[in-house]
């Protein structure tokens, strides 16, 4: 008997080998390699400029890597290098298979449309033209990150930065991706609203097994949320493993260093 | 692993553990060194040894909350052995939810997150419904005195013994086939300390392995099978 026989897993969503990315002679991050499978949550901490930013950006297809390769596991074709397919593909893969939440609300947001259409948008740009589904749709979505109907037609820029964030997690999630990534999302929000957005992103990725990438600097955001944890110290992954194992028992110094500097409440 | 019995459900081989400081000067502290323990269906090993001696500290690494510096602690899930020490994240996080059951000495709280829906919660990833899931929650939640008028409520601003009772019901609402417990009475009154004396003891009869930390020494007496002293593992270091 062995291990294989216990466990049968699909193949990765994700797989990320000797990922380079320089700034001229800066170094942002350096031969970080991850595979990340269906419905895992993965957690890229460590302090700013640590490369984690610039990590998330090339494996969420925004940014080439100067070096190492992202895989991606299509629905029709298997593992293809995101930077090797067409424009065309990448892009459709964006609006489709993926989601992307922005630290900042108005990197993923259009302000200047009401907050139902910033949900509908994402449904027309895969084909749906009938406006009582995409309005029907959107209604559903908005009431799942709690949000106030009465609020549909309303432009983002009126909303309270929490609010602005459940906006863009519904837009992102209209239309079922395998794959999220999150770059600070509750970072900028007071605490209760962060509690409050923390269980709801918690809830959605439970109850519809998507895959996340989560980047902060804030370790109760992975405690609660990710599987497991890479810690990036001056653009190098310098300890990963099981979320709570690296917080409860941190063997490398910077990572003792981190754990150890969260004030008690 | 073939050389194990049938019966046995947990074995750490050669386990040792210490700590290294790094931003206190590099200070090593050594915990232990050879552990050697098995549990088997039906028992109830206690580790024994004075505060101090790594008794939470073993207990984290055979649910590898702690990471040995090496050794092996093999875990029969399913129909499989399983190494932690060399097992990866999503194996161990699969071993836990079917598994390896463990009731920490504190209640982790999740924000806004209500008592019978955090009770809920395991066993919605075992495939039972809804419904079957609320039941068996209510149940343990009643078993353990947690009054019916707190159970929509996040155990956050619970009592001590309340939170600890919470905790206790998240891990005995499934029925795993290996337990460990640090100190699951440290907070009770007598009548609910009575109430994990039974659940244990009924843990034990279906067949569950059980490792664990009890201070109360009626407590000892009343769930025991044997117990491992962790200090002779100390002494070998």
């Amino acid at each position: 008997m062995s291990a294989e026989t216990a466990f049968q897993r699909p193949s990765p969503l994700l797989q990320v080998r000797g990922l380079t990315h320089r700034y001229g002679p800066h170094i942002g991050c350096r031969d970080v390699a991850f595979d990340l499978y269906p419905g895992e949550v993965l957690g890229i901490v460590g302090e700013s400029g640590s490369g984690k930013t610039t990590l998330l950006k090339c494996v969420s297809g925004q940014m080439e890597p100067s070096e190492g390769s992202v895989e991606y596991q299509t629905r029709d074709a298997g593992l293809i290098d995101l930077f090797r397919m067409s424009e065309a593909r990448r892009r459709l893969l964006m609006r489709t298979d993926w989601g992307i939440v922005y630290q900042n609300p108005r990197d993923g947001l259009r302000m200047r449309v009401s907050a139902g259409a910033n949900v509908g948008e994402r449904l027309m740009a895969i084909g749906d033209r009938h406006y009582g589904h995409i309005r029907s749709e959107a209604v559903d979505w908005l009431e799942r990150v709690e949000m106030d109907i009465g609020r549909i037609d309303d432009m983002p820029h009126t909303f309270s930065g929490g609010m602005q964030q459940r906006l863009q997690i519904a837009r992102n999630l209209v239309t079922k991706p395998r794959l999220v990534f999150m770059d600070e999302p509750t970072s900028g929000l007071d605490v209760s609203v962060q509690a409050r957005l923390l269980d709801l992103i918690r809830g959605l990725v439970r109850t519809l097994g998507i895959a996340c990438v989560i980047v902060t600097h804030d370790l109760g955001v992975v405690r609660l949320l990710s599987h497991r944890l890479m810690v990036m110290k001056g653009g190098n992954v310098v300890e990963s493993g099981l979320t709570d194992q690296v917080l409860d028992d941190p063997q490398h110094p910077y990572t003792q260093l981190l754990v150890s500097s969260i004030l008690p409440v | 692993m073939t050389n194990l019995d049938d019966t046995v459900m947990l074995h750490a081989q050669g386990l040792a553990k210490h700590f290294i400081l790094h931003n206190q000067g590099g200070v090593k502290i050594d915990v232990f060194e050879k552990v050697e323990l098995s549990a088997r269906q039906g028992e109830c090993v206690i580790l024994a040894g004075p505060s101090g001696a790594g008794k939470s500290t073993l207990l984290r690494s055979l649910y590898a909350n702690y990471k040995p510096q090496s050794g092996s602690i093999f875990v029969r899930h399913g129909p499989a052995w399983i190494d932690l020490c060399s097992a990866q994240p999503y194996q161990i996080l699969e071993i836990r939810r079917d598994t390896l059951g463990y009731v920490s000495q504190f209640l982790r709280v999740i924000p806004r997150v209500g008592t019978l829906d955090l009770v809920c919660e395991p066993l919605m990833g075992q495939g039972f419904t809804e419904d079957a899931a609320r039941k068996r929650a209510q149940t343990i939640l009643s078993r353990l005195r947690i009054p019916e008028a707190l159970w929509s409520l996040p155990p956050a601003t619970f009592s001590g013994g309340e939170q600890q009772r919470v905790n206790i019901a998240m891990t005995f609402v499934q029925d795993y086939p290996i337990l460990l417990l640090d100190e699951p009475t440290a907070s009770l009154d007598k009548e609910n300390r009575q109430t994990v004396v039974d659940l244990i003891n009924e843990a034990k009869a279906r067949g569950a392995a059980i490792v664990g930390i009890f201070h109360d020494s009626e407590v000892r007496g009343a769930v025991g099978t044997r117990s491992y002293d962790v200090t002779e593992a100390r002494q070998a270091a």
